[in-house]
């Protein structure tokens, strides 16, 4: 179980889907699959082709930067966080 | 309920949407809608009524939204948006356009896909990637991207789909096989400027009588085919530049068809000397017109994308275009004269007219 914290422009996509909720996984990608599985249609705006997590899009775990493939022990936080940008 | 006119104007930081009456002298405006994400083109289902509009998001990857509440409430999605795991990465929508029996989007890197439950998901249409000139394509400075998409208004079979830098393509067993329809459209970049396949096709529009009938606005000029693009004649003569974007056709005269010069591909793009005008045939590309009357006279270097200007089926019809400076301009007479409908939008990628109700 990871304790998975999602950002606002993500879940504004969703409606009725929270800021933060519980998912299921040992890696990020299971993870994922999971939050998938519970917000339909998510996975699509995480991830890319091959697949990869998006370019502008990352995942810690436990504060660290992390890949798909990346452990997810028990009881981690795990957090989705779009990059910054800058310009208009 | 009356019949009203709705625009759909796809911008930089999202989908506005303005409601009009079918006098379309004045327009509520609201947005911006999808969230903010970017929308290049915008259109509305047959049948349901549904608003469609395709972009894609920096973070958030491509998807096509859809409403069927006139954009109170959305869904999105890119389910099967995708060259599979092992295929070039889809980096955003450019076209999503109704067809017969199904809806289709165009995408960048160039490819074709198509829905056949209201958007829900997508399939590839593989025919067009597997023709055997795809790995000569070459992106131009815009990216290698499939912009316009031009069905048959009776056979679902047949289908037209333009691709910058490529040219034009026809596929008549409804996907599976293409061919090239560039004959006599001119390359001028290239070593030859004849060739099967390079052309920078700039906007395919089709002409109101039956479905043979197309024209295209390209990089190196302005193009009519009669025979559902099988040979085009050059209808330049006459404008100002043969260079622009946009064009539409007209819903019921197959001779008329109107485009937005700019000064050139390397002279900045903009309106010739600063002056708006949209320039309109009514005999099939053998004279212009230039319509200007409302427009700003001095000082407009603006310019105007490829979806950006639409034409609606009102009698007589509206023509709107939209600058990527954020203003947008209506006619409610076919182009003799004009009005600012809007200004200071964002840059807008898309201009739809829908009449609703």
């Amino acid at each position: 179980m990871a304790d998975v914290h999602l950002p606002g422009s993500l879940v504004v996509l969703f409606p009725g889907a929270p800021r933060r909720l519980v998912a299921d996984g040992a890696t990020v990608a299971e993870v994922i699959a999971d939050l998938d599985r519970q917000v339909p249609g998510i996975a699509n705006r995480l991830l890319d082709a091959g697949p990869t997590i998006r370019p502008h899009i990352n995942v810690y775990v436990a504060g660290v930067r992390a890949s798909l493939t990346t452990a997810v022990p028990a009881d981690s936080v795990v957090h989705v966080i779009p990059a910054v940008s800058g310009g208009s | 309920m009356a019949e009203r006119l709705e625009l759909l104007v796809g911008t930089r930081k999202g989908l506005f949407v303005l409601d009009g009456d079918t006098d379309r002298h004045t327009w509520d405006i609201r947005g911006p809608l999808c969230e903010g994400w970017p929308i290049h083109d915008t259109a509305v289902e047959p049948g349901t009524g549904a608003i469609l509009a395709a972009g894609g998001s920096n973070w958030y990857g491509p998807a096509i939204w859809r409403s069927k509440d006139r954009g109170q409430t959305w869904t999105h999605s890119s389910e099967g948006l995708t060259y599979g795991d092992d295929g070039p990465k889809v980096a955003t929508i450019w076209n999503v356009t109704p067809g017969k029996d199904a809806l289709y989007a165009g995408v960048e890197p160039a490819g074709l896909f198509r829905s056949v439950d209201d958007g829900r998901t997508w399939s590839h249409v593989e025919g067009l990637t597997k023709h055997p000139t795809r790995p000569e394509w070459q992106p131009g400075n815009g990216g290698l991207i499939l912009h316009s998409i031009v069905p048959h208004p009776s056979d679902p079979d047949r289908l037209w789909v333009g691709i910058s830098s490529v040219g034009a393509f026809e596929t008549r067993d409804g996907g599976a096989t293409w061919e090239t329809r560039n004959r006599g459209v001119r390359a001028g970049f290239m070593p030859d400027p004849y060739p099967d396949f390079g052309q920078c096709v700039h906007k395919l529009v089709m002409g109101a009588d039956g479905g043979e009938h197309l024209y295209q606005q390209n990089h190196c000029g302005v193009y009519r085919s009669s025979d559902g693009g099988a040979h085009w004649d050059e209808i330049t003569e006459g404008l100002p530049s043969e260079f622009g974007f946009p064009m539409v056709a007209h819903p019921r005269d197959p001779l008329s068809a109107w485009v937005i010069p700019l000064n050139g591909a390397d002279q900045g793009r903009f309106m010739p000397e600063g002056r708006a005008a949209v320039w309109r045939t009514a005999d099939g590309g053998a004279t212009w017109q230039r319509l200007g009357d409302g427009l700003p006279q001095e000082g407009a270097y603006v310019g105007v994308l490829r979806e950006a200007m639409a034409i609606d089926e009102l009698e007589p019809a509206g023509i709107y275009f939209g600058t990527s400076t954020g203003q947008l301009y209506g006619s409610a007479d076919e182009g003799r004269t004009w009005t600012r409908i809007a200004d200071n939008l964002p840059a807008i990628w898309s201009v739809q007219a829908a009449v609703v109700g």
